[in-house]
């Protein structure tokens, strides 16, 4: 398996560290915000959708680049459909309150 | 058919060609009072369990290809109950005491070998842990030893003792660990189930359920509509996409672990033996051949096939610990679908879903837990209620903060 990362080319999977599906969201509020807001964590941390087919996850680049990326992926034939880097949460954060 | 000496005998007379089925190959009917969905070691055995410890015949396994097609028999047949979590501690002990009556029970020849498992230790950190395990182990009246280098020295002369970075001080040994023939497990409980009226229909894929007010009342399948009263799962790799037939999701991952055997060689291993810096295990099959493996491939996969950089991690790991396995060839090579789940212990409960029933999560632990897995799923499905050994095994254990987190890594499931 090779993973073709944005900025270092196609490159030997054994560079890459697996963190996993890039589709949970942290909630956002406060952890000691009651039962509903227990649930809600408790759904981004343990329950997962296990897709047979494309998904989109989080890779690291530790043997290269050291960059933290999305790639859409098949789990059912290992086929990289796409490589992109990952925006920072709080790139993202700042982007949407309009900051810089 | 019973099997003994003279049903061999008989058989030898007429050249061995009038062995009849073991199994029946049954057409589905229109209802059972419980479906269980996995022909693979957990699904026969609970089938097995429900028949003949709880009365319930009228059962149907159901399998998407043949039986044991999938993780029964792409693991590397390991036996052993060397765990130190309350809940794991005497369920695997539970599991290791019907693999010793295995035989016996089913009358079919399972190939159950306590020849010895004995995990490696390479540091003073990882002895003082080992001897924790251990004394875990024989507080729960499980048999554990820890020896020390020269101990080991007696058992496994061929061992690198000088390796400059894993020097190994010692190990951990449960003499009653060993190895089975997993395909002869599968076959055992089939043939065993099948005595009882169970149905084993295979080639027979689910395609979703039936529901009524709710409650399951069946499943369909490629072999038409089968209704039921209960539903078991004991779906290992798959478990997630059978269970979101049912609207659910699962506090699991499906991960790739690949597992290898070389070509056969003179007896040379005389049990388990695993490597504690890293991460390989070998044993030697009956047939001379050394299986081994060692870690997850780390990514979520249903491939069943992983790649390349575990291949050469799993070979480092053995050349540290054994550097003469460097001269056997490599024959063959295979992946299979794990359940990782979020705590790295498996899930045996009701689901939220009136009528279907979990057990899953078993992550790379699943045969040795074969016959314990299937008493009390069995249990389970005929009780309504938790068996005393799987009580902690709850899918909502991850709600409650309840982990049985054997490694202590968190709800990473690709690190368990």
């Amino acid at each position: 398996m090779r993973i073709a990362c944005p900025f270092c080319g196609a490159r030997d999977s054994g560079e890459f560290t697996y963190l996993g599906d890039a589709s949970p969201k942290r909630p956002d509020a406060p952890i000691d915000g009651g039962v509903a807001v227990e649930d809600q964590f408790y759904d981004y941390v343990y329950l997962r959708d296990n897709v047979a087919g494309l998904t989109r996850e989080y890779w690291y680049h530790g043997g290269g680049c050291r960059s933290w990326l999305i790639a859409e992926r098949s789990t059912t034939t290992h086929e990289f459909k796409s490589v992109t880097a990952a925006p920072g949460a709080g790139a993202a954060k700042a982007k949407q309150a309009g900051e810089r | 058919m019973k099997y003994s000496i003279f049903s061999l005998a008989r058989a030898a007379l007429s050249s061995h060609k009038n062995w009849g089925r073991a199994w029946r190959d049954p057409a589905p009917k229109s209802h059972y009072d419980v479906v269980i969905i996995g022909g693979g070691g957990h699904g026969l055995a609970t089938a097995y369990f429900l028949a003949k410890e709880y009365g319930i015949r009228n059962v149907a396994v159901l399998e998407k290809g043949w039986i044991g097609s999938g993780n029964a028999g792409r693991n590397t047949t390991i036996i052993r109950s060397n765990y130190m979590l309350p809940g794991n501690t005497s369920f695997y002990e539970l599991s290791m005491k019907l693999w010793e009556r295995m035989e016996q029970d089913l009358n079919y020849n399972t190939m159950v070998s306590q020849r010895g498992i004995i995990n490696l230790y390479h540091s003073d950190a990882q002895r003082d842990a080992f001897a924790r395990r251990g004394n875990a182990m024989r507080i729960n009246g499980i048999d554990a030893e820890l020896l020390d280098a020269n101990q080991i020295r007696q058992i496994l002369p061929f061992l690198n003792y000088d390796n400059a970075r894993f020097p190994i001080q010692g190990g951990l040994m449960q003499r009653r660990g060993g190895t089975a023939r997993h395909d002869a497990v599968v076959w055992g409980y089939a043939r065993a189930a099948d005595e009882f009226g169970v149905d084993i229909i295979q080639n027979c894929e689910v395609t979703g359920f039936q529901r009524t007010n709710g409650r399951i009342t069946g499943v369909e399948t490629t072999r038409g509509t089968i209704g039921a009263g209960k539903v078991g799962m004991a779906v290992a790799g798959s478990s997630s996409r059978v269970a979101a037939m049912a609207g659910l999701r699962l506090p699991i991952e499906s991960h790739v672990l690949q597992a290898f055997v070389s070509e056969a060689i003179k007896p040379l291993i005389p049990g388990v033996v695993t490597f504690g810096a890293g991460h390989f295990y070998v044993s030697q099959s009956d047939k001379g051949g050394l299986v081994f493996g060692g870690d997850l491939d780390g990514y979520n996969s249903y491939a069943q096939r992983g790649n390349m950089p575990v291949m050469e991690d799993v070979c480092e790991g053995g050349m540290a610990i054994m550097p003469m396995i460097g001269r056997v060839r490599l024959l063959r090579q295979w992946g299979g679908i794990m359940d990782m789940s979020m705590d790295g212990t498996p899930i045996i409960d009701k689901t939220p879903v009136d009528g279907l029933y979990l057990n899953a999560g078993w992550c790379y632990g699943g045969f040795k837990a074969t016959p314990a897995s299937g008493l009390v799923f069995a249990h389970l499905l005929a009780r309504d209620e938790p068996h005393e050994e799987a009580r902690r095994f709850r899918l909502d254990r991850f709600r409650r903060g309840a982990m049985i987190d054997e490694k202590g890594q968190g709800a990473q499931p690709n690190l368990h």
